[in-house]
């Protein structure tokens, strides 16, 4: 009897254990989910003399990707950007990491550009503002301009067939 | 190039490192904050880029006249609970401030009953059996 307990209470370990196992710690929940999307108002890449900021956006579901040239895992997930960017699902913009402007480009013409267009954020400020830790990181924003989902890390297809595509449908469904 | 670069670095060094109050400011809160992308350091032990940056950012806002805990609010807005070495306690972490108590009182109300039992006199014996015993003992 009192074995059993022991064994018992032995198992539950194990399964807690086991459960924590299977969770990534580098996925540190956003608080930001939920809130609106911090505002900025960040040079073109392509034109830098010209602006864009998250209010332009106001009223359409879309997604903003975080890259850098410098970043090799931007470079793996890249063709899974440019698959939802081609869906046509939601406009995607890039925001451009501590990049160089003559390392980005040459980038995106090497690689494609999938992006509706992409800001320099050359300080990683607003990174910084959005609690971007690790790129690539991936926002999906409402139509209200709150954000809905984070991505954090290459995004992979599973994570767009499983969660970025139907939240982006449902989000254009909810007007 | 590289000469006037090292001059300027040395400037920006002779800038920053007026102000040892600030410093100190700056290194007590950076020990608080978690690194994000090395995660078991402070972003004052660690070298990464963010860390850098972080480090940069509580040195501005203390600057310019922030206090200790808006920076802290600042960076937990951003990133959460997680960037706090130690942890806040409210409802969710109940279990992981408390846990080690309770099974301390756990381990310790075992113990008690466990000793207690072991020291609980021997039963008495009935006259029936008094008897046997001697009898045995002959």
């Amino acid at each position: 009897m009192r074995m059993a307990w022991v064994v018992a209470a032995f198992a539950a370990l194990v399964g807690l254990l086991a459960a924590g196992l299977t969770r990534d710690p580098r996925e540190v929940p956003s608080p930001l989910i939920g809130k609106p999307a911090p505002a900025f108002e960040l040079p073109l890449l392509h034109a830098p003399d010209k602006s864009f900021s998250q209010k332009d956006m106001l009223g359409k579901v879309w997604v903003m990707n975080v890259w850098a040239s410098w970043c090799p895992p931007c470079l793996v997930e890249h063709p899974v950007v440019t698959a939802l960017a081609k869906s046509g699902l939601a406009p995607v913009v890039g925001l451009n990491y501590k990049d160089r402007r003559e390392d980005a480009l040459p980038w995106l013409q090497r690689n494609g550009d999938p992006f509706q267009l992409s800001v320099a954020d050359a300080d990683g400020r607003i990174a910084m503002d959005y609690g971007v830790y690790g790129v690539p990181e991936t926002y999906v924003i409402d139509r209200g301009g709150l954000i809905r989902y984070k991505h954090i890390g290459p995004l992979t297809p599973e994570a767009v067939r499983d969660k970025v595509a139907p939240l982006i449908k449902e989000l254009a469904r909810a007007g | 190039m590289r000469a006037s670069l090292l001059v300027l670095a040395l400037a920006a060094g002779a800038v920053l490192a007026q102000d040892p109050a600030l410093d100190k400011r700056v290194t007590g809160l950076a020990h608080e904050l978690r690194c994000l992308v090395c995660q078991n350091q402070t972003i004052a032990d660690s070298n990464a880029p963010l860390a850098v940056d972080l480090r940069n950012q509580i040195r501005e806002q203390l600057a310019r006249g922030a206090s200790e805990r808006e920076v802290i609010d600042f960076m937990v807005a951003r990133y959460g609970d997680f960037v706090l070495y130690k942890p806040p306690f409210k409802a969710t972490t109940l279990a992981l401030w408390l846990g080690p108590f309770a099974l301390l009182a756990a381990g310790a109300l075992l113990l008690w009953r466990r000793l207690a039992r072991r020291r609980a006199p021997a039963p008495q014996l009935t006259e029936a059996e008094r008897a046997r015993a001697a009898k045995l003992l002959e």
